[in-house]
């Protein structure tokens, strides 16, 4: 889409564009072109040099058995952290549509978790099933469960994702709610003509109506879980035990900050860039499609 | 009209509307839960948490424990990370709401070499986040000597050129027939900009300012990274600071009311505005 | 108060003309109406008047001077658009204030010209109001209201009745053609409805295809149309057409039939008879086999084919005639003076009317 009227000159647009322009090329672009540069070397253990060594950083990557493990746990963490933020979002979603009255309320209330910052709700969470004070922890304990995150890798998995979903929960309610708001009631009316219950109506009419909703939520989410949630996981568990909770992002900052491993790092942030790229152009493809309905 | 319809023949009837409501009542509940305790937690004393299982109901710790955070602190006084948080927030989201009304004006209303250059970089710019690029980023703001300040805290935050996208789409929508009849009118085009432009994307701005504050508010790994002087630690980074090394027990009352202290300015925002919070989050995933 | 003269004025979007040369002299306070279907040229060629554009080649002077590089705001014009593009966080006051406030008049001289301008418009009761609380017609005359306060030479209007429903159309054509016939300003005027064209011109621009067809008073692109495409354009309903072959004085339709015309023209041609000249005859040379018939109430409008060649053709005959209906048979007549010819080749007009 192109605009009939233009100004003219070529000078005011230019100054116009310069501070962004500025930022992205100084903290975006350089760093970004400097990420794929440095990933083809490997520093000396001193940090004076550095060797150039093509595409070693990345065989070495594939071929590192905690590399790929945490490809997995990657995996695991957005299949479940996208799960557990939509189903339960979709379903209050469909009872808060439901009422006429209070759903604005109940609305109200429901965005919340999504105001505080994931590495709050890591705190929050991370409170409620402590170990020793956790009244969730104590609980289960009362039950004859112990709980132990700190040293049961699933259990701590499970810990990261729900507090990794909680506040997406809010996010998800919304574009649900919204999108379900939308569906013509004629549809719902004309489905209750033919006999349709209510969960009926709901799986043969509504879900097929939200489909763009929840195609749109769920490449949304998997790219929260995999950057976003950095606060979570750091808060929580520190990417343990035993690196089970060490999903990309995550290692990308252990091995370049904490191990200063450079190299690996920044190789670690190109698959990573591939990775987004990827979801990114999924993202688009998908919306084409959609603009030609 | 639709309101109306839906009342009727599709409407369940009472009974299963309270069912309806029960449901929503014990889903905001779990929602709400985690808040609850944070709340209670930093009402009590350290005694009340530590022997489990900790109360469920406020304590009288309130005042003592908020003023303990808010003027004394672990490291530093909250006071002081709250204030790093507001500047870093606000840093952002007004930073990046100027600079992109003006790149998105330039690349609307303009034909200028580079442009398509120019707008395919901000297309690009869209795609990674700063997670991606930590390390070469955190090189280039140390060799500013930037670590530690706030420019060095906002500007790498206001590289993403999301909001020119979205003023972009923004202006599109905007008549020809205005550009056209403000140019008969006399005006230049930053005269344009300011007279009509301006006053008709208040609502995308507003809308925008309570999304880039969020996301401002709530950032964590950059500011972990480049603020290893508590004084400019900002509150949601600030936290897991709090928290000893080893084995000491951490201080629950003021942990939690850092933690609600942390959460009450972007839930003020995102309630008090919550047309505009909606809206600018439709907008902007859209 | 001014000239406007447009020489040989062409427009090319990436390298497809568009308008393709067109002169036209204007004189001071002149009401001209440029006219024609959507999508020949005629809102391209006002807005090179005011400078929307760029004139691709030619010229065009505004009093005297050579305007073609000046700036909208330079040439001393103002423009009323067809969807008023009212500055919609403005109020009414602001939205007609605007382009003094930029010219740096100062504050009282500029509320005085809002008032004034309010007060010719009717418009003072709702000076602070914002454009969405307008109704149509109102949002219309704000519009006027812009144009008016600049005190421009020109008025440049942009079918600025399209929007509005039939009623105010021709409540508003009257109100604007007062106002400009009050404040003497002259002005250009585009649209596609030829009713528009015929009652507020003083003369018509007949556009088709980039190309001016024909300029001059409604009455002359009425009674003496230089082609076949301002015959047809101009007129409710539109002129019948029908190929012939003209011969010492009389048409020959390709089915045979014989009509006289005051025309010393010879060879292929298309004649041109207005439905409102064909006269009930019962010895008149066309048959008509009517379809339908329209009782407008002043005249009836009778639709049907011509016996002899199942040609279309419309008669327009005054009163009521409820008598007349499906499937019936007419002959009509028509004065030789009434009978437009046109060369087949080139579609200009051959032959005038009786001088």
């Amino acid at each position: 889409m192109e605009k009939r009227v233009t100004f003219k000159g070529w000078l005011l647009p230019l100054c116009l564009v310069l501070p962004q322009l500025l930022v992205s090329a100084v903290f975006f672009f350089y760093p970004a072109i400097q990420a794929v540069w440095q990933s083809l070397f490997i520093p000396d253990p001193f940090g004076l040099t550095s060797q150039f060594v093509g595409l070693e950083n990345f065989q070495y990557l594939l071929s590192d058995k905690y590399y790929l493990a945490s490809f997995f746990t990657t995996a695991t963490f957005s299949i479940l952290v996208t799960l557990v933020s939509m189903v339960p979002a979709l379903f209050l979603a469909v009872m808060a549509d439901r009422l006429l009255k209070g759903a604005a309320t109940y609305r109200t209330l429901l965005i919340w978790p999504y105001a505080v910052a994931p590495a709050i709700a890591g705190v929050l969470w991370l409170f409620m099933f402590n170990t020793r004070v956790g009244i969730v922890s104590w609980y289960l304990g009362k039950l004859g469960y112990d709980w132990n995150h700190v040293l049961n890798g699933p259990e701590a998995m499970g810990l990261v994702v729900v507090a990794s979903s909680w506040g997406r929960i809010s996010y998800n309610f919304l574009f649900f709610f919204a999108a379900l708001q939308a569906v013509p009631k004629s549809v719902i009316e004309a489905a209750a003509i033919d006999g349709a219950r209510f969960w009926k109506r709901f799986f043969t009419i509504v879900l097929p109506l939200l489909s763009p909703t929840t195609f749109f939520l769920l490449v949304v989410n998997v790219v929260y879980s995999f950057f976003e949630t950095f606060g979570v996981i750091h808060t929580i568990t520190s990417g343990g035990p035993q690196q089970t909770t060490t999903i990309l992002v995550y290692k990308v900052y252990s091995d370049g900050f904490v191990g200063q491993d450079l190299g690996s790092s920044a190789a670690q942030s190109v698959i990573l860039l591939f990775l987004v790229g990827l979801l990114t152009i999924l993202q688009f493809k998908y919306f084409e499609k959609r603009v030609h309905y | 009209m639709a309101t109306a319809d839906k009342s009727g023949m599709v409407e369940s009837s009472g009974r299963k509307l309270w069912l309806t409501h029960l449901l929503m009542i014990i889903g905001v509940f779990f929602v709400f839960f985690p808040i609850w305790l944070a709340f209670v937690a930093s009402t009590v004393t350290q005694a009340d948490i530590v022997s489990p299982p900790m109360p469920v109901w406020p304590g009288g710790q309130m005042l003592e424990n908020y003023k303990r955070a808010l003027f004394a602190g672990v490291n530093v006084p909250v006071t002081t990370m709250l204030l790093n948080s507001l500047i870093m927030a606000i840093g952002i989201a007004a930073g990046k709401i100027i600079i992109s009304l003006l790149s998105a004006f330039a690349i609307v209303y303009f034909r200028f070499p580079g442009r398509n250059v120019f707008f395919w970089m901000i297309f690009i710019t869209l795609m990674l986040p700063v997670e991606v690029r930590i390390v070469p980023t955190y090189e280039v703001v140390a060799g500013f000597g930037m670590l530690n300040s706030y420019s060095g805290l906002i500007f790498p935050l206001i590289a993403s050129a999301t909001a020119t996208f979205l003023f972009r789409q923004f202006y599109l929508t905007i008549p020809d027939e205005l550009a056209e009849a403000a140019r008969v009118d006399g005006a230049r085009p930053m005269q344009f900009f300011f007279d009509i432009v301006l006053p008709m994307s208040r609502t995308n701005i507003a809308a925008l300012f309570v999304i880039l504050f969020i996301y401002g508010w709530n950032q964590y790994l950059w500011p972990l990274l480049i603020t290893t002087d508590p004084e400019m630690n900002t509150i949601v980074m600030g936290i897991k600071q709090m928290f000893p090394s080893g084995d000491d027990t951490a201080d629950w009352p003021v942990i939690m009311a850092t933690s609600i202290l942390a959460m009450i300015p972007p839930v003020i925002v995102v309630v008090s505005m919550q047309k505009l919070f909606i809206r600018g989050l439709m907008d902007s995933e859209k | 108060m001014a000239t406007v003269e447009l020489i040989d004025v062409r427009k090319s979007f990436s390298g497809t003309e568009v308008i393709h040369g067109i002169d036209a002299q204007i004189e001071d306070g002149e009401f001209i109406v440029i006219v024609g279907p959507s999508g020949c040229g005629k809102s391209t060629l006002l807005r090179l008047v005011a400078g929307l554009e760029t004139i691709s080649q030619g010229e065009v002077h505004i009093n005297g001077s050579r305007v073609n590089d000046l700036e909208p705001m330079d040439r001393d014009i103002a423009m009323v658009f067809q969807n008023y593009a009212l500055y919609p966080h403005m109020s009414v006051r602001q939205n007609m204030a605007y382009s003094l406030k930029i010219a740096g008049v100062s504050r009282p001289e500029i509320n005085k010209k809002v008032e004034e301008a309010a007060e010719l418009l009717e418009l003072q009761d709702y000076l602070n109001r914002k454009p969405k609380q307008l109704s149509g017609g109102q949002r219309q005359r704000v519009a006027m209201g812009r144009a008016i306060v600049r005190e421009p030479s020109v008025f440049l209007f942009d079918e600025p009745l399209s929007n509005l429903d039939a009623k105010l159309r021709v409540q508003m054509r009257l109100e604007i053609k007062e106002l400009q016939t009050r404040l003497g300003i002259t002005s250009l005027y585009v649209t596609h409805d030829q009713v528009e064209a015929m009652t507020m011109a003083d003369r018509m621009i007949v556009m088709n295809e980039g190309v001016a067809e024909q300029i001059g008073t409604p009455l002359e692109v009425y009674q003496k149309p230089h082609t076949l495409f301002a015959a047809q354009f101009i007129g409710s309903p539109s002129m019948n057409a029908f190929d012939a072959t003209v011969k010492g004085g009389e048409a020959v339709l390709e089915s045979g039939v014989r009509i006289r015309c005051n025309c010393s023209f010879e060879g292929e041609a298309v004649i041109g008879l207005r439905p409102e000249h064909l006269i009930a005859d019962e010895n008149g040379p066309l048959r008509v086999n009517i379809h339908l018939a329209e009782p407008l109430g002043a005249n009836t409008l009778l639709h049907g084919r011509l016996s002899q060649s199942r040609d279309p053709v419309i008669v327009s005959m005054a009163g009521v005639h409820s008598a007349l209906g499906t499937e019936q048979n007419m002959r009509v007549s028509i004065s030789p003076d009434n009978v437009h010819v046109f060369d087949k080749a080139t579609s200009q007009r051959v032959a005038s009317l009786k001088a």
